[in-house]
């Protein structure tokens, strides 16, 4: 009966670990989440749109997962330095020139990345601002 | 009794009201700019006072094919005028977002027209904006791009427009300017001013423009 008790209070206890440890990484993902809203808000919403839908030929939407996922490694380069590479999203060619945004911090920058990346239709879940200060230095 | 009175009281005004509210359908535009007032005599020769209001004068203008084109291009019409420039990353991608709205509301009406000026005057040669237009994916015919020199540009937009332009060099894109879009009738005088970059402020544009269209003369 003892052992029972024991058992039961130990294995409790784990899962109250592992739950506990989820939350924080949801809490840590729901923060960035929202700081990123605030930054897509300030920064990107003029020309991508309130739902990442673009605008016209001249700034390309963020709806199109494929793109976001296979060069996820370059979004931190393109969010900070900008970029004049021609692009082609679903199909449609954009050749517009996209401007620097200089004064974002590394964590601005994981920020808006993971808000993009879990809006519009992605679900890419969390990226960590580590993450974005190795990109930026791979940056061409 | 009095509280039944007083009901019946009640119930009259907000018929009447009502009634008033339906009787005004004949809704004007208030007008904007300098007015001034000018004694005019009628047919039999009698002085009568009218008011004059402040009117775009002509402009030349070269659009986005590289022609020149006059306020020909506006007879008879009711248009939207703007400032913008086409590297601009701050508040004019908001405006021409807000403002396609409009004209996709309005695009079979051969009465409404949109005229986009560029600020600048260095890098927006007619080139340039015919491959914005296209790129926004407006027709020209509806929608005109024009250049200018910056004389004619700034001082169309700050004494006729009234509309707030400038060059700054410490400004990200290098112009800082407002982002109005200004209401014309088809006499060339203004009716109304909508801060582009806020949707509720287009919305009330697109159903003025109805309004406007809707004044009898």
């Amino acid at each position: 009966m003892r052992k029972t008790v024991l058992f039961t209070v130990f294995w409790l206890t784990v899962a109250a670990i592992i739950y506990s440890c989820q939350d924080a990484s949801e809490i840590e993902k729901a923060k960035y989440m929202s700081n990123g809203k605030d930054l897509y808000k300030t920064y990107c919403q003029n020309c991508h749109g309130e739902n990442g839908e673009g605008l016209g030929e001249l700034a390309p939407p963020l709806t199109d997962t494929v793109f976001l996922k296979d060069n996820k490694a370059k979004l931190a380069c393109i969010i900070k330095n900008g970029t004049s590479e021609p692009i082609t999203i679903n199909g449609k060619a954009y050749q517009g020139k996209m401007p620097d945004f200089p004064n974002l911090h590394d964590i601005d920058v994981a920020q808006v990345m993971v808000y993009i990346t879990n809006s519009f239709g992605n679900n890419q879940g969390m990226y960590d601002y580590q993450k974005v200060t190795a990109d930026l230095q791979n940056c061409k | 009794m009095i509280k039944f009175k007083n009901i019946a009281i009640a119930g009259f005004s907000v018929v009447f009201a009502l009634g008033l509210v339906a009787c005004n359908n004949n809704k004007k535009l208030p007008f904007y700019g300098q007015r001034e007032a000018k004694i005019v005599k009628d047919a039999a020769g009698v002085e009568k006072v009218d008011t004059v209001y402040q009117t775009i004068p002509d402009f030349k203008l070269l659009n986005q094919d590289s022609v020149m084109i006059t306020q020909d291009q506006f007879k008879n019409k009711v248009y939207v005028a703007d400032f913008f420039f086409t590297s601009c990353t701050t508040i004019c991608p908001t405006m021409h977002r807000n403002l396609k709205t409009v004209y996709e509301a309005y695009k079979d009406n051969p009465e409404v027209a949109f005229l986009s000026h560029t600020i600048d005057f260095k890098y927006d040669k007619p080139s340039v904006l015919k491959k914005y237009a296209e790129k926004l994916g407006v027709d020209t015919q509806k929608w005109t791009f024009v250049y200018g020199s910056k004389d004619e540009i700034y001082h169309l937009a700050e004494h006729n427009y009234l509309v707030a332009v400038q060059e700054d060099s410490t400004a990200k894109d290098g112009y800082i300017h407002q982002g109005w879009l200004v209401l014309v009738d088809k006499h060339k005088r203004m009716r109304g001013a909508y801060d582009g970059t806020k949707t509720e402020e287009v919305e009330k544009l697109k159903k003025d423009i109805a309004t406007l269209l809707a004044e009898k003369e």
